[in-house]
């Protein structure tokens, strides 16, 4: 297989995009498409300041390294939520972000230790709280609020995942088979910052496979944290994915069709109704981050 | 040839393209992505006996 750019012999095939690319010029083709989602989805501005989520995996380190490479202000936050299971894992992956970092002249990485901030880490959470078997959805609510109160603390208004292809695919696999309408209203590249005390939310990966953002990594020599965070193993996303990745190699293009054309018939008026995409938010009383709970947000009732 | 992924590791004595090893070791090609001397290399690719082959894999979760 040759790259249809120069003809010099292929390191990737993307059979849903029928194109095959050489070293050189793949990552060119990763962040120019990066550009264009930025530019399809009015993500942000040249101005805005972008706090990058990084966990010290190939996605969000893709992510900080092309935002940069295309000349935006980037900053990157990291959330150790002290992972001691499987060899350290935390520890691992902050000191993988830390080096990625450290190769970045002119950017800051604002690291939050959960268990350092709050006096818990996520596994003694889960004990305490009887969620063990699902620590994830606690994950999420610790990132969710942290991001948010980072981004709002230091003046970022902008804040980026990198939530690829794979990702949205399976969220959205997730979210019909449940009919989750509210979560299906909001999905989408953006959340708009549409409430106070709320940063934007951007997905500038959201239409690379994550086939293509690991190439991007071993291409341009990134070193990532390889293994699964020990809690996600068995996790149900990962079990939508292999099944959507099932249906990709039957079909290839299937999990583009099924985002792109998702986000299509939402623009075009499916889901929309009289209420707004987003609840209405109060402020916590405790933390003052805006919440749909009538008392303390969700965040907070995990340390009460 | 030797291919490692995950912690298994497999051999085969014989010359392979990229796609016939992977429908060996029962992975399909868009889960992982196919190293062969630190180079990323494509399905059509020709493994050969003595090549040291490491098989990534992509999908994440949580």
């Amino acid at each position: 297989m040759r790259c249809r750019t120069c003809g010099a012999p292929a390191i990737i095939n993307m059979r849903h995009h029928k194109l095959s690319l050489c070293a050189a010029h793949f990552p060119d083709w990763v962040v120019k498409h990066t550009a264009k989602a930025i530019r399809k989805y009015r993500m942000f501005k040249p101005e805005d300041r972008i706090l990058v989520a990084v966990s010290g995996g190939k996605d969000s380190l893709a992510l900080w390294d092309v935002l940069l490479a295309l000349g935006y202000h980037a900053d990157g936050l990291y959330i150790d939520l002290g992972i001691d299971v499987g060899g350290g894992y935390s520890t691992r992956s902050r000191e993988t972000t830390i080096t990625f970092q450290e190769s970045q002249p002119r950017t800051k990485l604002h690291i939050i230790s959960i268990p350092n901030v709050y006096g818990e880490s996520l596994a003694a959470l889960a004990k305490r709280k009887r969620r063990t078997d699902r620590p994830c959805s606690l994950c999420g609510v610790i990132k969710r609020h942290e991001m948010n109160r980072i981004a709002m603390a230091e003046g970022y208004n902008v804040l980026a995942t990198g939530h690829n292809l794979d990702d949205e695919a399976a969220i959205l696999f997730a979210n019909v088979l449940h009919w989750q309408i509210g979560y299906l209203r909001r999905q989408g590249p953006v959340l708009p910052a549409d409430g106070e005390g709320l940063a934007r939310k951007v997905k500038p990966f959201c239409r690379f496979y994550e086939r293509e953002t690991a190439a991007y990594v071993l291409v341009k020599g990134i070193d990532y944290i390889y293994e699964e965070c020990p809690f996600a193993v068995g996790a149900t996303s990962i079990r939508h994915k292999e099944t959507l990745t099932r249906m990709e190699h039957a079909s290839p293009g299937t999990k583009l069709q099924f985002y792109v054309n998702f986000l299509r018939a939402k623009k075009e008026g499916l889901l929309s109704s009289h209420d707004r995409a987003r609840p209405d938010l109060r402020m916590c009383p405790q933390c003052g981050q805006p919440t749909t709970a009538e008392t303390l947000c969700r965040f907070c009732r995990l340390w009460n | 040839m030797e291919v490692t992924y995950r912690d298994r590791t497999w051999t085969f004595d014989e010359a392979l393209t990229v796609e016939q090893m992977l429908k060996r070791i029962d992975v399909l090609p868009e889960s992982v992505l196919v190293v062969r001397d630190g180079t990323l290399v494509t399905e059509d690719q020709k493994l050969k006996p003595g090549d040291r082959v490491k098989v990534v894999g992509v999908i994440s979760g949580g």
